[in-house]
């Protein structure tokens, strides 16, 4: 599947650094990640970890005190950190489009759905207004919205279907990247499920490749091709999502899949990961899960792992020194 | 000592924050040449001790008033009076707009309402013209007065301010927890939701002060302060009278003039420093600065590569 | 007046004895106003008709989505909501009895709140140990001086904030999610309360710092502290609580023993919400349950049938018109349905 195709996105060795009056915090470090066309993509990992940061960073959507220290982000070979403004405003949407955490609240409260829709198309395409319309009526019924509502407000609809407008926004001009952070967070569960099946019959239809921020690994399992963990700034793992549900290589990894009780599973006491999240203004030399970790070694208290590729049990980048040295976790 | 909070939390307001150094400057140098006004200026400001009008010369630095006086000795003096009328008006309107707004905002309902529309009678009043009809009504009205007129005159807008701040606080957890602790009402007005409005407070304290400043001015230079006392309003008040400006003694009227502009400006510096603290989105701390160099320096490196 | 003081006197020796302390909701009834009309004033029902008990030592969970009226239940219990009907008990007595009205005092002493938010429960500007002062102040009024700090300094290490002494000075911002809930237990256990209400304790934790909370509440239930857990996610419910109730718009359909309602859910809404919840290692597959799609409705005190009518698979003509009585399906596992 991978490997003879071109990247749609090849982030390299990117460092988003947050400069406060206490020292430069590290919050994206050195990442690598490589998304294909009509891949899904995810990011998962807690509070503090960059994967949020890293979203704003390949919309270039950073200001201060955050900037971009380091690295490329190359969509479809073109450095994206090297765009003018005017280049850069048309990168933004027609190619890649995002969806921020709590989105319904990112809609404007006086401006009708419809008409939200018709601005961001008539922004990027010099067609006629009647056109414009015609476009936002279909994209509408393709996120489940019946066409009477395109007069409606924000305010006068619900959660889950402002939910599903956002997402219309970010697709009508036709992405072919769309990068979602959080995007259920704020919704019932019921209504997250629905809104995730139809963003998968739209995935079917248009095929866009999808980057997923959450924290939900349970939501990732089942919706990603491909996921990555990272921690404290770091990608620690990334992998085929089935493999590493399945056969988690990082200590980090495998204590954050055994901190979600289960409905179905066996009811055991389980015990997460102790310790706290790492403060980024006071790093460590070695690795930066060391105070967490139930595997740490001498080496890992003083060399920071790099991630490196392995063959078994598939293929899979892990950092970490027990698993390349080889033993068995 | 060095490591206390206090001291602390000062040096970090202070670094970098030129507003902050040269309005607490400005301040306390016109605070305390007023507080040391006898000893500085040896003249009497009520005696003659010139010939009328006279230029600034070596002897009375800032010149003399129509009748003779010391102007130097008379803006001092005069401070003592303006400034205290000043701070006695910002701490009443304070007092006031506390009270008012907490418990508006605190205890809702019923209690919210009347506050409010008593509130909102006093803000629809056209504050100046109401000053100066008490002050006409009353009479000649001494400093005290004038202190207690503007105060109880300019506390509606802190209130309407201040009640929508406590609002903001009240339905936080940490309130609704105290309440289920058990504590009583007052001591959660006082220790739980008051310290949290200090920076709110602090800023309008300042600003009051600015407005009471200018009112007493305002009174003083119509005339309807007691024009037998010395404040910089009265001041005014004489030289307008004696048309100094007009017989080419400018410095009858530009001394207290400029005396309030300096201290007003000092209090606007520091209020904008105030901001500066309580409202960090603002982006004008020392990294600032770095973030700037760093993003010049990360661009040129890529514009190479 | 004086038989009243002893019959109530000889309830509270009674439980005490027995030593089942318990809190019991019997049928609460919670309208809220939708307008200020002097006329014809608009309610909408939060609650209606709802039951439950928690014991002392036990956690019983509800679960439902947001604006099913769980937090409200919580609310009243600690009477920061009035109840429209109902009777709410703390060790067999009435808290809102209007003959001898429990002070706040005496029933925060007995029942205490923790909140969904980390960062809003602490007040900001005072240090930690201020904070837990308040409540040993206010109700342990005997310990005075070093005692005062000795006992605040036990039950910081016991919710786990070591070294406690320094955990003390420090101001909220300076703690992480996980530390400041810790200290919001550990307040609220200050009291000496018997028996506390998680709102939604962990979910604005990170997943990893989840557990650690709940097994320190896991580890109270031991020492003997009755929990009512309210939660949106059934997994740690499950988990967590030996018993759970299932609501749906302020009303209760499915309670019960939690393993029991867990894997064998008999109500159509818990069927729906458990097939909806994406698991770990649960591939994506067809929906077991599909819920129609629908509005959740406004309930008001007039309004008639069975709340999830308009979304049920299931549904039949009866279900518009009348409200469900409760069927026992199995033992401690009880539901509100026509259609089994």
């Amino acid at each position: 599947m991978t490997g003879v195709r071109e990247p749609l996105l090849s982030i390299s060795d990117l460092c988003v650094d947050y400069i406060t009056d206490d020292g430069n915090a590290r919050a994206v470090n050195k990442v690598n990640l490589d998304i294909y066309p009509g891949e899904t993509v995810g990011l998962a990992g807690e509070s503090g970890c960059g994967k949020s940061t890293l979203a704003f960073a390949i919309a270039n959507l950073h200001n201060a005190p955050a900037l971009i220290t380091g690295g490329k982000i190359n969509f479809q070979g073109r450095d994206i950190l090297t765009l003018s403004p005017e280049e850069l405003r048309q990168f933004r949407w027609s190619k890649a489009s995002m969806v921020f955490q709590s989105a319904m609240n990112s809609l404007n409260p006086v401006i009708t759905i419809g008409d939200q829709l018709v601005d961001v198309v008539l922004a990027h395409e010099t067609i006629s207004v009647t056109e414009a319309e015609k476009r936002a009526i279909a994209m509408l019924d393709m996120v489940g919205i019946h066409a009477s509502r395109i007069k409606s407000y924000p305010h006068q609809l619900s959660g889950g279907m402002r939910q599903r407008v956002v997402i219309a926004i970010a697709l009508i001009l036709r992405p072919k990247l769309i990068i979602m952070d959080e995007p259920t967070t704020a919704l019932d569960v019921v209504v997250e499920r629905d809104i995730m099946d139809q963003l998968y019959d739209l995935k079917e239809q248009l095929g866009f490749a999808i980057l997923f921020i959450s924290h939900d690994l349970g939501l990732m399992g089942q919706i990603t091709d491909r996921i990555g963990i990272m921690y404290a700034g770091q990608m620690v793992e990334l992998g085929e999502t089935e493999g590493i549900i399945a056969n988690p290589q990082h200590p980090y990894t495998q204590g954050l899949l055994s901190s979600f009780p289960t409905i179905h599973g066996p009811k055991e006491r389980l015990e997460g990961i102790p310790g706290n999240p790492l403060n980024l203004l006071d790093v460590p030399a070695g690795c930066y899960f060391q105070d967490r970790c139930s595997q740490c070694d001498t080496i890992c208290i003083d060399v920071m792992p790099n991630i490196e590729v392995l063959q078994v049990p598939d293929e899979r980048q892990v950092a970490c020194h027990k698993v390349s040295q080889g033993d068995a976790l | 000592m060095l490591s206390h909070p206090v001291i602390k939390f000062l040096r970090r307001f202070y670094s970098g924050n030129m507003a902050a150094i040269l309005g607490t400057l400005i301040v306390s140098t016109v605070i305390i040449m007023s507080a040391f006004a006898s000893v500085i200026a040896e003249n009497d400001p009520k005696k003659r001790v010139a010939r009328g009008h006279q230029p600034p010369s070596a002897e009375l630095l800032l010149g003399s008033t129509r009748s003779g006086k010391d102007v130097f000795s008379q803006v001092l003096h005069g401070g003592q009076v303006s400034l205290m009328v000043a701070f006695g008006a910002a701490l009443i309107t304070i007092t006031i707009a506390i009270c008012v707004g907490v418990s508006a905002g605190y205890f809702g309902g019923r209690v919210d309402e009347f506050l409010m529309s008593l509130t909102n009678i006093i803000l629809v009043f056209p504050q100046l013209p109401l000053l100066i009809i008490l002050a006409a009504f009353l009479g000649q009205v001494g400093p005290v007065v004038i202190a207690l007129i503007i105060g109880l005159s300019s506390w509606a807008w802190g209130a309407r301010v201040i009640r929508s701040q406590t609002l903001a606080v009240r339905n936080k957890e940490f309130i609704l927890a105290a309440e289920v602790m058990g504590e009583s009402k007052w001591r959660i007005i006082l220790f739980e939701i008051l310290p949290n409005l200090i920076s709110i407070v602090v800023g309008m304290a300042m600003g009051t002060c600015i407005y009471a400043l200018m009112a007493e001015a305002g009174l003083g230079f119509l005339g309807l302060g007691d024009s037998t006392i010395v404040t910089w309003g009265t001041m005014l008040f004489w030289a307008q009278s004696n048309s100094a400006f007009i017989v080419g003694a400018w410095w009858d009227m530009v001394v207290p003039g400029t005396a309030i502009a300096i201290f007003g400006g000092g209090l606007a510096l520091l209020n904008m420093s105030v901001d500066q603290i309580s409202n960090p989105k603002l982006k004008t701390g020392s990294y600032i600065k770095t973030w700037r160099r760093m993003k010049t320096e990360v661009e040129a490196r890529r514009a190479q590569s | 007046m004086n038989q009243l003081t002893e019959a109530t006197m000889v309830e509270q020796v009674v439980t005490n004895e027995t030593g089942s302390q318990s809190v019991e909701v019997e049928n609460l009834v919670i309208d809220f106003a939708l307008d200020n009309a002097l006329f014809n004033r608009q309610y909408m029902r939060a609650l209606n008709g709802v039951s439950f008990s928690i014991k002392a030592g036990e956690a019983m969970a509800l679960v439902g989505e947001s604006g099913s009226g769980k937090s409200t239940c919580a609310r009243t219990l600690c009477r920061l909501y009035k109840p429209t009907d109902g009777v709410l008990k703390l060790n067999g007595r009435d808290i809102n009895a209007s003959g001898s009205k429990m002070t706040q005092t005496e029933l925060a002493k007995q029942i205490q709140m923790i909140f969904q938010d980390p960062f809003g429960s602490l007040n900001p500007v005072h240090t930690i140990r201020h904070q837990m002062y308040r409540p040993i102040r206010i109700h342990m009024p005997e310990l005075k001086g070093d005692a005062i700090e000795d006992y605040m300094l036990s039950i910081l290490e016991r919710v786990g904030l070591s070294p406690a002494k320094q955990t003390a000075d420090k101001f909220p911002h300076e703690l992480s999610g996980g530390q400041r809930q810790r200290v919001a237990i550990a307040r609220a256990l200050a009291t000496g309360a018997k028996f506390i209400l998680a709102d939604e304790p962990i979910s604005m934790l990170d997943v990893s710092i989840r557990l650690g909370i709940l097994n320190l509440m896991a580890d109270m239930k031991e020492e003997g502290i009755g929990f009512l857990y309210i939660t949106h996610d059934i997994a740690t419910a499950r988990y967590f609580a030996e018993r759970t109730g299932v609501m749906y718009v302020g009303h209760m359909v499915e309670w019960g023993n939690s393993d029991s309602v867990t894997q064998n859910p008999q109500h159509p809404y818990t069927q729906l919400l458990i097939s909806a919840v994406p698991e770990v290692g649960r591939k994506r597959g067809n929906a077991t349950v599909d819920g129609k799609k629908s509005q959740i409705p406004l309930w008001k005190p007039d309004s008639k049938g069975c709340p999830f009518a308009a979304r049920c698979p299931k549904v039949t003509d009866q279900c518009h018109t009348e409200m469900p009585s409760v069927t026992e399906v199995a033992e401690d596992h009880f539901v509100r349905c026509f259609a089994l």
